[in-house]
């Protein structure tokens, strides 16, 4: 399990991070979930002590990082797979890595295989690898120690469509052994396939954590009828926005039992009622990260 | 993909097993070693050590005068090109994590970045003293084959003292890159200010030393070419001058050295 108590890390006069508090359940994958520069890279790296917190704390199951003896073997760690000595190979990365830890070595062509690399990939050298079997080597080096925590930024960045598909599936069984695993992403998509549980940052502050399927149930009901304005009218007078769009569908954040009983007692009929789809999650996304960023521009 | 391998293939999760125990020195030890080597420029950079050795024997063979076939000539020719090499092993052995970025890994798989910076340090000094080792040796194969072609009988005039000095001073010389590589960290950058502290600063205090008298008693205290360049002179070194060549290591090795320590500690690893 990952602890983060109160963290705020301050740049000269920029608070990056701003009093975040979350804990990332182990057997479940957690989505770190925030536009560009909200502060989910920075949060990551003060958990691995590459950054110094300016207060608060992280820990995993219970302990600092930096107090781990080999942290290797009990966090696998993924922060930019990019940064590595282009003129290794990545087989060569694996090794020190391995040695490092302390493994045997044919933990390094277990690992080689096990995120679809071939043999002949793994011998050529990082400067020729696309950023997609960065990422996977990077994958490969975060697994290698046996970890039982993963901690991953944009994991998912350069895959092809093949490729997401398999960190999902990695993650998932990853996470159903037991393992905690907490990813980052700037992409919605990404997060909500794999993720259990959302944690959203904005501007350096949570702004939405929860279930997937609770935040989900937040995201509303949409509507189409011949007349949404009545509708809106209504669900107004309850003091609940609704939004009618430019489609003429309208948008509201009741649920569509309620929304239905209101349409019948108004007697309107109903082109489409459901809950907004995986979209709806969108919106709340850009909502809450457009208002902090907003915040943030008038202060 | 590789679905399959997935399910046979452990890859972590809750598993049981021992808590594991604090990663030896010796072992970091062993990695930066490695990582020295396991570049095509590390490893043509090592490979230049033993290149440039048996090159300086070959022409000292070919281009000097029977007399100068000496043990002594042949470890002063082989031991110039390592003056230069060596700091710079040592400058790359910091830099590159910073420059190529690896850091990011080395630094999360290691948290301490004193104790990787101290692998690096003694990796280093392995390197150097193995190169030390080679130049003597390719030294004593030159004088045995040169002596030999030249139909003169060998002459073995280093003594352990003066060969040791010359280790001590090409291994300092080392450190000193190291040190601006720690302070520095950046490839480029501590190269361009080790090549500007060894090729253009002498001159410049030499001239100082000329006009000014004060400057001229105070340069060999503060001086580190000045001061080192004695170790691989002949005499042997009096009191005074070990206390010197102490006050200059001071310097420019163990201040950079210590100062880019607190600075590596608060840099952030991008």
């Amino acid at each position: 399990m990952i602890s983060v108590d109160a963290l705020s890390k301050r740049f000269g006069s920029m608070l990056a991070v701003d009093d975040v508090t979350f804990t990332a359940a182990s057997g479940r994958v957690t989505g770190f979930l925030g536009p560009n520069g909200a502060g989910k890279s920075t949060t990551l790296r003060i958990m691995v002590g590459l950054t110094p917190a300016t207060t608060g704390a992280a820990t995993i199951d219970g302990r600092r990082f930096v107090d781990m003896p080999n942290p290797g073997r009990e966090v696998g760690v993924l922060l930019d797979a990019s940064a590595q000595h282009a003129g290794r190979t990545g087989r060569e990365v694996l090794t020190l890595a391995a040695l490092t830890m302390g493994l045997p070595g044919g933990r390094v062509q277990e690992m080689v295989e096990l995120v679809g690399l071939t043999g002949q990939e793994a011998d050529r050298r990082i400067r020729n690898y696309s950023l997609g079997m960065r990422q996977r080597l990077g994958v490969a080096t975060a697994l290698l120690g046996e970890p039982h925590t993963l901690i991953l930024d944009e994991p998912a960045n350069g895959l092809d469509p093949a490729g997401i598909r398999w960190m999902r599936d990695l993650l998932r069984s990853f996470a159903d052994q037991g393992g905690t695993v907490l990813l980052s992403s700037h992409l919605l998509h990404e997060i909500e396939v794999v993720a259990d549980d959302i944690i959203v940052i904005g501007g350096g502050r949570i702004v939405a954590s929860g279930t997937k399927s609770e935040l989900l149930a937040g995201a509303g009901t949409v509507v189409g009828t011949a007349s949404p304005s009545i509708l809106a009218d209504a669900i107004g007078r309850l003091g609940h926005p609704a939004q009618i769009r430019s489609d003429g569908s309208l948008h509201t954040d009741l649920s569509p039992t309620v929304v239905g009983e209101m349409a019948l007692s108004l007697g309107l009929a109903l082109t489409e009622l459901r809950a907004a789809d995986g979209s709806g999650l969108e919106e709340i996304f850009l909502d809450l990260t457009h208002d902090t960023q907003r915040e943030g521009a008038l202060a | 993909m590789s679905t399959a391998v997935l399910a046979d293939t452990s890859i972590g999760g809750a598993s049981t097993r021992t808590l594991p125990s604090r990663i030896p020195l010796s072992r970091l030890v062993r990695v930066e070693l490695r990582k020295m080597f396991d570049t095509r420029s590390g490893f043509w950079l090592m490979a230049s050590i033993v290149i440039t050795s048996l090159l300086a024997t070959t022409a000292l063979i070919l281009i000097g005068e029977d007399s100068d076939l000496t043990f002594d000539n042949f470890a002063a020719s082989i031991g110039a090109p390592m003056t230069i090499i060596l700091p710079i092993v040592g400058i790359l052995a910091v830099t590159s994590e910073w420059t190529q970025r690896s850091g990011l890994t080395t630094f999360t798989l290691v948290p301490h970045r004193g104790r990787v910076l101290g692998a690096k340090l003694l990796a280093a000094l392995v390197v150097g003293v193995g190169s030390m080792g080679v130049a003597l040796v390719v030294g004593t194969v030159g004088t045995v084959i040169g002596s030999a072609v030249a139909g003169v009988d060998p002459v073995w005039d280093g003594s352990v003292g003066e060969t040791s000095r010359i280790v001590l001073g090409s291994v300092l010389g080392m450190t000193l890159g190291f040190a601006l590589g720690v302070l520095i960290r950046s490839s480029s950058g501590a190269i361009v200010a080790y090549f500007v502290y060894t090729l253009a600063l002498p001159p410049l205090l030499g001239l100082l030393a000329a006009y000014q008298e004060w400057f001229a008693d105070l340069q060999p205290w503060v001086d580190y070419q000045y001061t080192a360049s004695n170790l691989f002179a002949d005499p042997a070194l009096t009191g005074e001058q070990w206390q010197q060549v102490a006050s200059v290591v001071g310097i420019w090795v163990v201040l950079p050295l210590l100062v880019g320590l607190v600075l590596v500690r608060r840099s952030e690893v991008k």
